[in-house]
């Protein structure tokens, strides 16, 4: 038997609807084998994983708090892989966000009994963002350096940055040699969205606001046709005098923004302060939440809620099933696959042949293919 | 002192000498596999396991290296057979690679390692320098052969020639009925055996423990030598004991004291003031800045070599990253 591929005329609507479903699916199949191989009822793992979390109200809230910089991270990247730009490094921008959002409340204590503290945070946590990703444009653009390791080693970078400045100079003396900066307060806290239910914060609507105003920017404006085109093919962008630079520092800084926005969100919201780790791999598992989401930036929101699902049954799985809260890393890089896999049917048709030595003795199998 | 630091460079330069070599193969094909990190780290908790557990430190290597290539065949299926972007599904290797390893290696988290020991040859080993020479852990001599058995292979071997026209034109290689496909399932193969030894460098060799993400980027910065090498075997060498130069150094400077530097005496005694100098310089620095010196010379050596746009293309294989479906 060998597998072989058959473009087709057009692509295909159906699967390019069902392709996220089919590895949804698959993902859980394979989660399923995966548990019983652990020795674990796969029941139970899967119900802690994909049911449990949503049955109250409090995790409800958990979940919006997850999906929220998953969403806003992702929305910017598939900006990005749509113009053929392969920025990996969202996690540095985050990270970047997060340290310059927080210079206000850290270096001018006093200011966060202003009202615009928050405003001024965030301009300045996207613009950090904004900047950090601006290397790897500037690089790529000037110097044709290959974006994606740049990128990524900028994520280290950061991330040793981050640990520097709360174990030196923004320690908080008060805090006992504990690494981390002080607690920001006032107005320099991302308001909850229902206090007296849970801690989600207004970062999910940031994410949702975003995640429209960036359908409308590729679905309905001239720049988002550029974009698209210059990702489907440079040259032809280039005939329709569209710029190949444009479209770098346009997506790299977009990207950026929005990481770097939802690295403030999550130290000004969830966690309240910077500490040397402020991010459980959110620009890495944005990565799988853009392809899940077909780079569309609606159907992202809809796979930001999956990945941030797999981050918050992870935590209920490890309490009552004693599956570790490893699995969930391998669980979002295994939903990738098949993601990318299923992503295939879109554009090819898939065959089984048999094997050459087997089509000689079966004559009609070898004119049936 | 200058021996020990020397054998030290090696240990930290021949997990990226034998990662980017293999990688080095596969983009010769034509593929980029951006899951090194990914199967360095397989290589390295399997290697690491199956060590432990048999406590034969030959048997973990070995393993390391099917780990690393059986691993390799999941992004040879999606990329080669159903035609994925390579970019992503690299992406989606290394990430699958990172939180399978995490999984499985949490039982050996603190675990007491089984080393890899250092070949001893009575006499020479014993020589002034002669341990740098004949008393290094096999893995460095397996690493120098893998070097130039790969130059070997590819500008000397016909296979090596089919395997090049491949990459840099799958179109025309299939035209006369090369099996473009088959090449570079083998190829990538390769590469995935190599990142598997390389990290079971990584948990016998070099720290001989688990440590979870133990590679550090180690696999991201095996792919920035292969560009930096411009493709060429002899160059990734230069470029592995340059970025294992810069790992240790910044190791060394924490540890080093200026007693420790004297490089020159008489009327050379200006060298060893320098270092001194340099010394005190240095130790000023925070430590995270010291660590982020390999990141950083990544991207530096990246913007110099890829300046030269022309340059590049010559040497760039020309169908690196592109699909190939056979129309039949």
């Amino acid at each position: 038997m060998r597998l072989e591929l058959a473009k087709r005329p057009q692509h295909s609507k159906l699967f390019s609807a069902l392709s996220p479903f089919i590895a949804f699916v698959l993902t859980v199949i394979a989660g399923a084998i995966l548990f019983a191989l652990l020795g674990k009822s796969p029941g139970a793992a899967l119900y802690a994983y994909f049911i449990a979390p949503l049955t109250d109200l409090w995790s409800l809230h958990e979940l919006a708090i997850k999906a929220a910089p998953l969403i806003l991270i992702a929305v910017g990247l598939a900006v990005c892989y749509l113009s053929n730009n392969w920025n990996i490094g969202a996690e540095g921008q985050f990270v970047m966000g997060a340290v310059v959002g927080a210079m206000l409340p850290i270096l001018y204590p006093g200011l966060q009994q202003s009202p615009l503290a928050l405003p001024v945070m965030l301009v300045m946590g996207a613009l950090g963002g904004a900047a950090y990703a601006a290397i790897p444009a500037f690089l790529k653009a000037r110097f044709n350096t290959n974006e994606i390791l740049t990128s990524l080693m900028l994520v280290y970078v950061a991330q040793l940055f981050l640990d520097w400045l709360v174990r030196g100079p923004w320690r908080d003396p008060a805090a006992m040699n504990f690494p981390q900066a002080p607690r920001f307060t006032g107005y320099a806290v991302l308001p909850e969205l229902l206090p007296s239910a849970g801690r989600a914060n207004i970062g999910i609507l940031f994410a949702l606001i975003a995640a429209v105003l960036v359908w409308i920017l590729l679905a309905r404006t001239r720049k988002g046709f550029e974009i698209r085109v210059i990702g489907m093919s440079p040259r032809a962008g280039r005939f329709a005098g569209f710029s190949t630079r444009g479209a770098i520092f346009f997506s790299f800084l977009l990207s950026g923004a929005l990481a770097g926005l939802a690295g403030i969100s999550e130290v000004s919201g969830a966690i309240g302060r910077l500490q040397p780790s402020i991010s459980p791999g959110y620009g890495f598992a944005a990565i799988i939440v853009a392809f899940l989401g077909r780079l569309n930036p609606l159907g992202i929101v809809a796979a930001g809620f999956v990945l941030a699902l797999t981050y918050l049954g992870g935590e209920v799985a490890q309490i009552e099933v004693g599956v570790s809260d490893k699995v969930v890393r391998a669980f979002q890089g295994l939903l990738l696959f098949f993601v990318l896999a299923c992503d295939t049917l879109i554009h090819y048709r898939i065959r089984f042949v048999p094997s050459e030595r087997l089509a000689a003795v079966l004559p009609e199998a070898k004119s049936d293919a | 002192m200058l021996e020990s630091i020397l054998l030290t460079i090696a240990t930290a330069s021949t997990p990226l000498l034998i990662a980017a070599i293999g990688e080095l193969v596969v983009e010769r094909s034509g593929v980029l596999n951006l899951g090194v990190e990914g199967m360095m780290l397989m290589g390295a908790v399997i290697g690491f396991g199956v060590a432990l557990t048999t406590g034969n430190p030959w048997l973990g290597v070995l393993a390391g290296i099917v780990a690393g290539a059986a691993f390799s065949m999941l992004f040879a299926f999606l990329a080669l057979t159903l035609a994925t972007n390579q970019v992503a599904t690299g992406l989606a290797l290394t990430l699958l690679g990172v939180g399978a390893s995490g999984m499985i290696g949490e039982a050996f988290v603190g675990q007491p390692g089984v080393k890899l020991t250092p070949i001893y040859i009575p006499g020479l080993t014993d020589m002034p320098f002669g341990r740098l020479f004949f008393g290094q852990d096999p893995m460095f001599y397996i690493s120098l052969l893998l070097v130039a058995g790969v130059s070997w292979f590819l500008f000397r071997t016909r296979a090596g020639l089919t395997l090049r026209s491949v990459g840099d034109s799958h179109t025309s290689a299939h035209a006369l009925g090369i099996k473009v496909i088959r090449i570079r399932y083998a190829a990538v193969a390769f590469g995935g055996a190599c990142a598997g030894l390389a990290g079971a460098q990584m948990s016998l060799v070099y720290t001989s423990q688990w440590i979870e993400n133990m590679t550090a980027g180690r696999g991201w910065i095996a792919l920035a030598l292969v560009v930096f090498a411009s493709w060429r075997p002899t160059r990734v060498l230069l470029g592995a004991y340059l970025f294992g130069a810069i790992t240790i150094a910044q190791l060394h400077v924490q540890a080093l004291s200026p007693n420790d530097i004297a490089v020159g005496a008489g009327p050379l005694w200006f060298l060893s003031e320098a270092g001194r100098w340099l010394l005190s310089v240095l130790k000023s620095v925070p430590a995270q800045f010291l660590s982020a010196l390999p990141y950083l010379a990544t991207v530096v050596v990246l913007v110099l070599i890829s300046r030269n746009r022309r340059l590049t293309l010559i040497n760039t294989p020309a169908c690196l990253g592109r699909p190939f479906v056979p129309d039949r």
